[in-house]
């Protein structure tokens, strides 16, 4: 069990160790990887939303002079692929091979349909010009609630919903999640309110600035590196061996410096067309997305309709509560439909409830992770609900949810007893900050809403090597998007005893460092975490034996302590401690370099819940919205560096108020995106915001050595509805649909 | 014995049995007395997280289970 304890470097905020190369230009991202004789590869992509491909002829663009590779489907090895890609949703791997490379039909618009590498981009994208496909153009499912209908045209005709029997016919529902406990008539009869709505959230992409980017390189035997932008080189390095029918020994993947992921980066697109066309050409092939691509081509969050009713009593409790969510998964099964159904009532003590969501195949990209998937939507249909009830007993939404709120031993919806958890003291430290305590600005509105990620483990693996001088080298395998080497380093100082300056942590690729599953689920400071510190202890366990040697005392006799080697108590020693660097100068006399290892599956990692509460005021001329203040609490179990715990709360919160205010895709009715760039589709920007202020709160998670919980994701979760709360409330009016973009919102003042 | 709790996806295949009590010693065990029972269980089994007394487990294998445990079967998550 974690307790509270007086740590040297744990909370502690020094600067991260990639920061000085990343400020300073020298970090090498995914484009910056440059190698000889490398040539560049371009993607055709599909001008149709739904189209069967008659054929495809790629001898144009081999013909060209500079042309050293073209490649389309037929090129990919045939028959099903068996697997789950990694990620949330991230699908069949038979699914996700052919979003890399579309076979007999492409199924949204900017579906790769053909690749090819020459000497020049500019070269590569005239080639393109030079391949002929033939189409024959089919109607495109475009609307979620409508791809459900029987009769509706099928995005995908072998596509059968997953149930127990299969069903007799083909359908564009692949998945249905189901929740439910009590008794739902019961409970509504018991409220004394009952609100129900329907509110629809819009697709989202996550808007990492940096594209998608990659550079291979293979050898005439076939094997070779791929340097690539990633949240997880060892499941890239999986999916295109398994995609190109090849050993993955043959591959070595490396993790580049990522300009950010939110779970965008789970998922490969490029690095198996690049892999296959070095191998063809026998020359390095550098491919990267341009922004337009990274809007048509990969992975943004589900769009999601959700019908939802509640029943509460006056004195707040929650009597019952039912919700249906619709999730668009674009082109292939993968929506976070399950993680929707199973958050969106998580924080609370729920007698009676229903919930059922799907996952809907439509003509748009296949959506991927973005930050505690499926979450946002779902939790911002009920939390909007929730608010209205509040308004509706004029009771204060916070003292609604402290009601209701769920703690240790509360059985979750989605069904075990909860350990130790922070909600109460999220919602008790929200309801006593001082920024609560202010009077709502004239002509604003305060908007409440909760948040909630489950975080995950999963594996990991890290190597501890000590330096000849006591210094401190960190092998592992987790991408580091968040600052985690930072993390690293301080657990390992704090373990070891050591300076935090000692320490050292790198990303190992795929051939420098055991399995690492995704950078995701909020699991890298938890998991890796953990076997940083296993192996630092092994390292510990290793120099009391070394000392022992040393002292002619055995290794019970030894202990450590603050970063050295010292007898125990009662042990008539006339000894001098030994420090981690005296015993690093002398390991080739005690058994050679002190080094340690650990691997695990970590489980245990703990549910994170947050409480935010902003105010925003509507200017009812324009439409426009300005977010006035906005406070974002959360546990997270114990804060290894605060500092980047604050920055996962504020980014989370910066990106919820996008989704929530602006950011949406826009479709024609061909299923054409109109917005493919930051300047028509808007994120936030440092005008847009005020300061995100936070409050981080610490129930230790009794599963992990210092407490830790996940922070990434959950902060992503409740902007959504605290934003549309605290719009409803200034307009005195519900506002259902997102984003709360200036002519949606005129609309909703003049209408 | 230990409680079991199925995920709804699996009630398909327990004939509506949403609980039932086994005698295990471990989560190793535990399975091969469901498959047993239930064969068509075994994939489902694989494709499920575990919550053990409330601890959350993504790849459960041979936990050791006391008397009176709960054992409760749930979808997988990975997160972004």
């Amino acid at each position: 069990m974690a307790e509270a304890v007086d740590y040297k470097q744990i909370g502690t905020t020094p600067v991260r160790p990639d920061g000085f190369d990343k400020v300073t230009g020298r970090a090498q991202f995914g484009a910056d990887v440059n190698l000889p004789n490398m040539i560049h590869g371009k993607v055709l992509r599909s001008p149709h939303a739904h189209a069967r491909i008659k054929s495809v002829d790629v001898s144009g663009a081999l013909a060209m002079p500079g042309v050293y590779a073209a490649i389309s489907g037929a090129d990919f090895p045939g028959g099903r692929l068996e697997g789950e890609a990694g990620g949330e949703g991230g699908g069949s791997m038979d699914d996700v091979a052919k979003n890399v490379m579309a076979r007999n039909k492409v199924l949204y618009h900017g579906h790769a349909v053909a690749a090819v590498a020459a000497s020049t981009v500019r070269l590569a994208e005239e080639a393109l010009k030079a391949i002929k496909v033939e189409y024959e153009v089919l109607e495109p499912v475009l609307d979620v609630v409508a791809a459900m209908d029987p009769q509706a045209t099928l995005v995908n005709e072998d596509n059968y919903t997953a149930l127990p029997e299969k069903p007799e016919k083909p359908s564009n529902i692949a998945n249905v999640g189901r929740l439910e406990r009590g008794n739902l008539e019961e409970g509504f009869m018991a409220a004394d309110v009952v609100v129900e709505r329907e509110f629809t959230c819009p697709m989202a992409h996550q808007g990492y600035i940096e594209p998608h980017a990659c550079v291979a390189s293979i050898d005439e035997r076939g094997r070779g590196t791929v340097w690539c932008s990633t949240q997880g080189h060892f499941e890239h390095r999986a999916a295109t061996s398994k995609m190109l029918g090849k050993n993955m020994a043959d591959l070595k993947f490396v993790a580049t410096e990522i300009g950010g992921g939110f779970g965008g980066k789970t998922v490969v697109y490029l690095e198996p067309l690049a892999t296959m066309m070095s191998e063809k050409s026998g020359r390095p092939v550098k491919m990267t997305m341009s922004r337009e691509e990274v809007f048509r081509a990969t992975g943004p969050s589900s769009a999601t309709v959700a019908r939802v009713k509640v029943g509460v009593r006056k004195d707040g409790t929650i009597t019952a509560a039912q919700s249906w969510i619709a999730f668009e998964a674009g082109a292939f099964a993968g929506a976070p439909y399950m993680p929707g159904a199973m958050s969106i009532y998580a924080p609370y003590a729920i007698e009676n409830f229903l919930v059922e969501t799907f996952d809907v195949l439509v003509n748009k990209p296949k959506v991927a992770a973005y930050r505690a998937p499926g979450a946002p939507q779902a939790m911002h249909a009920f939390e909007c609900a929730l608010d209205e009830a509040a308004q509706l007993l004029s009771m204060d939404p916070i003292d609604l949810r402290l009601v209701n709120a769920a703690e240790e031993g509360t059985q979750a919806p989605y069904g075990p007893k909860y350990p130790p958890i922070g909600f109460k003291a999220c919602l008790q430290a929200a309801k006593k900050h001082p920024n609560y305590l202010k009077p709502v600005p004239e002509g604003a509105g305060r908007g409440v809403a909760v948040g909630f990620w489950f975080n995950v483990g999963m594996q990991s693996s890290a190597e501890v090597n000590i330096n000849e001088n006591g210094s401190v080298m960190i092998i592992e395998g987790s991408p580091d998007i968040g600052g985690s080497r930072a993390s690293m380093c301080l657990m390992a100082a704090e373990t070891l005893g050591v300076d935090y300056d000692d320490v050292r942590a790198q990303v190992g690729d795929t051939e420098s460092t055991g399995f690492c599953n995704v950078t995701g689920g909020s699991r890298t400071t938890f998991a890796t975490g953990m076997a940083v510190t296993q192996a630092c202890e092994a390292v510990i366990a290793d120099c009391k034996r070394r000392a022992a040697m040393t002292w002619g005392l055995d290794e019970d006799q030894v202990e450590w302590e603050d970063g050295q080697a010292v007898p125990g108590p009662g042990v008539n020693a006339d000894v001098k401690p030994l420090s981690l660097a005296e015993l690093a100068r002398k390991a080739g006399k005690t058994g050679g370099p002190i080094t340690a290892r650990a691997s695990l599956n970590a489980q245990g990692a703990g549910a994170a819940f947050s409480v935010n509460f902003a105010d925003l005021k509507v200017d009812r001329e324009t439409g426009k919205v300005d977010v006035l203040s906005f406070t974002a609490i959360q546990d997270a179990g114990k804060a290894i560096h605060p500092a980047y715990v604050e920055g996962q709360m504020q980014g989370g919160a910066v990106q919820g108020i996008g989704w929530a205010l602006n950011e949406e895709y826009i479709f024609d009715d061909n299923g054409v995106l109109e917005n493919a760039g930051f300047l028509d589709y808007r994120i936030p920007v440092a005008s847009d915001l005020p300061m995100i202020d936070t409050e981080i709160v610490e129930v230790p998670n009794p599963s992990h050595p210092f407490g830790v919980r996940g922070v990434g994701e959950t902060p992503i979760v409740a902007p959504l509805a605290v934003c549309a709360n605290a719009v409803s409330r200034s307009l005195d009016k519900r506002i259902t649909d997102l984003p709360m973009s200036p002519p949606r919102l005129l609309e909703a003042i003049e209408g | 014995m230990v409680k079991v709790v199925f995920s709804n996806a699996m009630i398909g295949v327990t004939e509506g049995i949403r609980e039932a009590e086994f005698a295990a010693e471990n989560f190793r065990e535990l399975t091969l007395r469901l498959k047993q029972r239930w064969p068509d269980l075994a994939e489902l089994i694989e494709q499920s997280a575990v919550a053990i007394d409330g601890q959350i487990y993504q790849g459960a294998f041979a936990e050791p289970l006391a008397p009176q445990t709960e054992v409760f079967f749930m979808p997988r998550i990975e997160g972004g």
